[in-house]
């Protein structure tokens, strides 16, 4: 028996497809599946009564509503700095690129009581605004404003690059037709940069689902108003609850998921609308 | 329509792209752009598109001052090196941009659209691929797409910036005499930029040779060969011998031999250059005895200065 030896280019298929497994299952998998598995002890009713309380659905609600509130309105802006960035050059233009990054490199405890600090009723900002009967901190709308702070690199980085390799020529093209500034923006620019765009929405959305450092000090954490996923997750692991803070981890796991395959098949959608399908 | 430039000039930094070029395009003919790179050629050709904007000068359309006027207001159809097709669109789509995006009180109906873009497609001859993406195409077949893009609003004029650069030798030969056929179906006025020689000669009604930033000489491809306007013009169209030599009293010395040169006649002493093309050199066969090849050479410097001389050349066969 003689079997067939696939020639690569690259050697060490095996050897690297190996490691690949390993760390993945070593670093993803066997941790997500732990968190199943540790959901198992409960039964079902018990599983059920854990993730459907009135106050954990309010949490929910409040998790990934305003993750996507913060995702979408990271999209729309975070789209302008990316062309400022690329388009025009100006004075100061590097340091402004610099300061895109700090949502990640700042911790997000700090950022979350700078925050506060900033948009409290006594705060600078939450000081002019009061009069206006306008409150944020310790409101879902503080929520929204602590998710949309961390998730803004992503949708400028994902986009920069995209808008940076987009060709001069493909707008003369469409203004020698005859296309004004804003039809050539729609039907050339923004399909060609929407994947990209897409992509930065589901980071910016998959992190603000996660994060929990930064919302929990300007949320207030008041039950069944501004009290998000991973704060109750943290609070029953402090009351020894083990199963029941796996039991929804799962659920955000499964919704986090769910949403995120939703957005893939809309890249690819918009990939296919773009074109590069071989 | 016809294109008058009158003196532009453009700068790029300390760069000077055009340096005073005015020039007319006549209604309906072929013009090359021809020169080599950094010419100033395709800055030329986007002024007059007006992608970009001289720093002095006119340009004018049909006798109207069109200097002010936006690209969008220009109506010209530009077709561009790398194609630039929108490869988010199909092919039938990339061709009816231009319709769709006239204001809703001059836009085209649907089935109108659909008639103009299927005899643009059968035009070039490409009306089978109206469902692919650019990325599915052919370089020659981009680049035909991109040519029924720009004339789907029936541009008055039309801006090819290198065409075929980015094609093959075949490909480029075959769509270049394409080109030419179309053009003589249509007569819209065209001017395409190149640094091939051999395309400009062939295919354009006329030749304009540029070099740094200035208009060496227009004309039609014989006139631009057979008489070259200056020792630029000679070197760059086609192949050519130079003779260096020393100009005194209306003979030119190259060597031990001298060349008759009667506009030099006031000249004492002077270094000069003779050029002569390969087929102004006769070659006689060697004979014995003789201390070299005889050579017939017919030159042409500046408007015929130069007559058929004769000499025997210091060269000794094998």
């Amino acid at each position: 028996m003689s079997r067939r030896t696939r020639h690569n280019v690259l050697p060490g298929f095996n050897l690297a497809m190996g490691y690949t497994l390993f760390y993945l299952g070593l670093i993803v998998l066997i941790p997500l599946s732990a968190a199943f598995i540790k959901t198992f002890a409960l039964t079902w009713e018990q599983f059920w009564g854990a993730v459907s309380t009135p106050r954990v659905v309010a949490s929910y609600q409040l998790t990934f509503g305003a993750s996507l509130i913060g995702a979408a309105i990271n999209a729309f802006f975070g789209l302008i700095v990316a062309w400022v960035l690329v388009r025009y050059t100006f004075p100061g233009k590097r340091i402004l690129d610099a300061l895109v990054d700090l949502p990640f490199a700042l911790p997000t405890a700090v950022a979350g009581i700078a925050l506060t600090a900033l948009w409290a009723e006594n705060g600078w900002i939450g000081s002019l605004l009061k009069p206006l009967g306008i409150k944020v901190a310790f409101t879902p709308l503080g929520v929204v404003l602590a998710l949309t702070f961390i998730g803004l690199p992503f949708v400028v980085r994902t986009v920069q690059p995209v808008l940076e390799d987009l060709e001069s020529e493909l707008e003369d093209a469409a203004a020698s037709l005859g296309a004004t500034r804003w039809q050539t923006f729609v039907h050339v620019i923004l399909p060609t940069i929407l994947p990209a765009l897409l992509t930065g929405f589901a980071l910016a959305f998959a992190r603000a689902v996660g994060e929990y450092g930064s919302v929990v000090f300007i949320a207030g954490n008041l039950p069944m108003r501004t009290e998000i996923t991973p704060l109750l997750i943290i609070t029953k692991l402090e009351q020894y609850d083990y199963n029941g803070a796996t039991a929804l981890a799962v659920v955000m796991l499964l919704f986090s998921f769910v949403l995120l395959l939703l957005i893939n098949v809309l890249q690819w959608w918009a990939n296919r609308r773009a074109g590069r399908e071989s | 329509m016809s294109i008058e430039v009158r003196n532009i000039t453009k700068h790029f930094g300390d760069f000077v792209a055009l340096d005073n070029v005015s020039l007319e395009f006549p209604t309906g003919e072929l013009v090359a752009l021809l020169g080599p790179s950094g010419c100033g050629k395709t800055t030329l050709l986007r002024i007059i598109a007006g992608m970009e904007i001289a720093d002095v000068g006119e340009v004018h359309f049909h006798g109207e001052d069109a200097t002010q006027r936006d690209v969008r207001e220009r109506k010209v159809g530009f077709v561009f090196q790398h194609y630039a097709l929108f490869r988010h669109m199909t092919v039938f789509d990339n061709i009816a941009f231009g319709l769709r995006m006239k204001p809703r009180a001059e836009r085209p109906s649907k089935t109108a659209i659909k008639d103009k873009v299927m005899s643009l497609l059968k035009l070039v001859q490409l009306d089978w691929l109206a469902d692919r993406f650019p990325a599915q195409l052919s370089g020659g077949q981009r680049q035909r797409i991109a040519l029924a893009r720009a004339l789907a609003t029936e541009p008055k004029v039309l801006l090819l910036d290198e065409p075929f650069g980015a094609l093959d030798a075949k490909v480029r030969k075959e769509l270049r005499r394409w080109l030419r056929r179309l053009h003589d179906e249509i007569h819209v006025t065209s001017i395409f930029v190149t640094h091939d020689q051999e395309e400009a000669l062939e295919v354009a009604d006329r030749v304009v040779l540029m070099n740094r930033g200035r208009v060496e000489q227009l004309g039609t491809p014989a006139e631009v060969y057979d008489t070259p306007a200056s020792p630029f013009v000679f070197g760059f169209l086609g192949h050519v011998n130079l003779f260096h030599g020393r100009a005194h009293d209306g003979w030119l010395h190259v060597g031990d031999v001298a060349l008759e040169a009667p506009d030099q006649a006031g000249a004492t002493d002077a270094p000069a250059v003779a050029y002569a093309r390969p087929h102004e050199i006769e070659l006689d066969r060697y004979s014995p005895g003789q201390q070299g090849i005889r050579v017939q050479l017919c030159a042409r410097l500046p408007s015929d200065r130069w007559h058929a001389s004769s000499w025997n050349a210091k060269t000794t066969p094998n």
